[in-house]
């Protein structure tokens, strides 16, 4: 049961993710966004399945909620028809093509050569408790620096989205 | 055949490098800004497959950061391509050779 779930989503997210990057039908960044949903929401069933819960309820309360919103708004404000007609570059399929299968058949090597051992009973579980038990103990410094560079964020895209930039 | 560690290592290669194939040939700059978050959401799922395989939760915290921080990242990133699109009327990369506003 839990192959079947690995499978089906796995092949869901790289689906969705290839229809994110190169859509043969439609050019439209709208429609990569709202791929780009789908393959979060698998990314988060792939997450489920590692029994990161916490993490999968972030992934699509963040990811699939605030990011895309974002994303979908800006496309609003942006006039993005003209962009449909442009042809992509032969020079950039090929170097694409060509960096992407390097570093992935670097990837592959090194995953091949991984003394990566059976461990077969993991018994971790990312559920809501343990994972705050660690953020507010271990890990209370970087939480409160992620907090410090949020209102940064904030700070910042308020001054960038003024009318006239100085 | 048992699913294990490399299966969710192998996904997350695959998409890696889908998001790195989409930044290159794309021309957008808002997909480009997708496939920056399709690279990101791989480390994601490495990191949370490790986190689990090796019995301890501290992967799982970074991806908790790697979220934020992501999250933060896109606002910032996004509010710039507004301001260049009012400055320049278009978010095309081929058009935004120059330095100079």
């Amino acid at each position: 049961m839990q192959d079947a779930l690995f499978y089906t989503f796995a092949f869901l997210t790289l689906v969705f993710g290839f229809l994110v990057v190169a859509n043969p039908f439609s050019r439209n960044p709208v429609t990569s966004a709202m791929f780009l949903v789908l393959t979060i929401v698998s990314l988060a069933g792939l997450f489920v399945l590692l029994h990161a819960f916490f993490l999968a309820a972030v992934q699509i309360l963040v990811y699939a909620g605030a990011v895309m919103v974002l994303f979908i708004f800006v496309i609003m404000l942006l006039d993005l028809k003209a962009e449909e007609r442009r042809k992509i570059k032969k020079l950039g399929i090929v170097g694409g093509l060509i960096s992407a299968g390097a570093i992935l058949a670097i990837f592959l090597n090194s995953l091949l050569k991984a003394p990566l051992g059976a461990v077969q009973s993991p018994a971790v579980e990312g559920g809501t408790v343990p994972l705050a038990k660690l953020l507010f103990t271990q890990y209370l410094l970087p939480f409160e620096i992620v907090s410090v560079l949020l209102l940064v964020a904030i700070v910042g895209v308020v001054l960038l989205s003024k009318k006239d930039l100085k | 055949m048992n699913v294990g560690l490399e299966h969710y290592l192998v996904v997350s290669v695959l998409l890696f490098c889908l998001g790195l194939l989409g930044v290159i040939v794309r021309r957008n700059l808002l997909v480009i800004y997708m496939s920056l978050e399709l690279m990101l959401n791989a480390a994601n799922l490495a990191l949370v497959a490790f986190s689990r395989y090796t019995d301890s939760l501290d992967g799982q915290v970074f991806v908790f950061f790697i979220i934020t921080v992501a999250a933060a990242e896109v606002s910032v990133g996004l509010a710039l391509i507004v301001a260049l699109y009012r400055k320049r009327q278009t978010s095309h990369v081929e058009d935004l050779t120059t330095l100079r506003l």
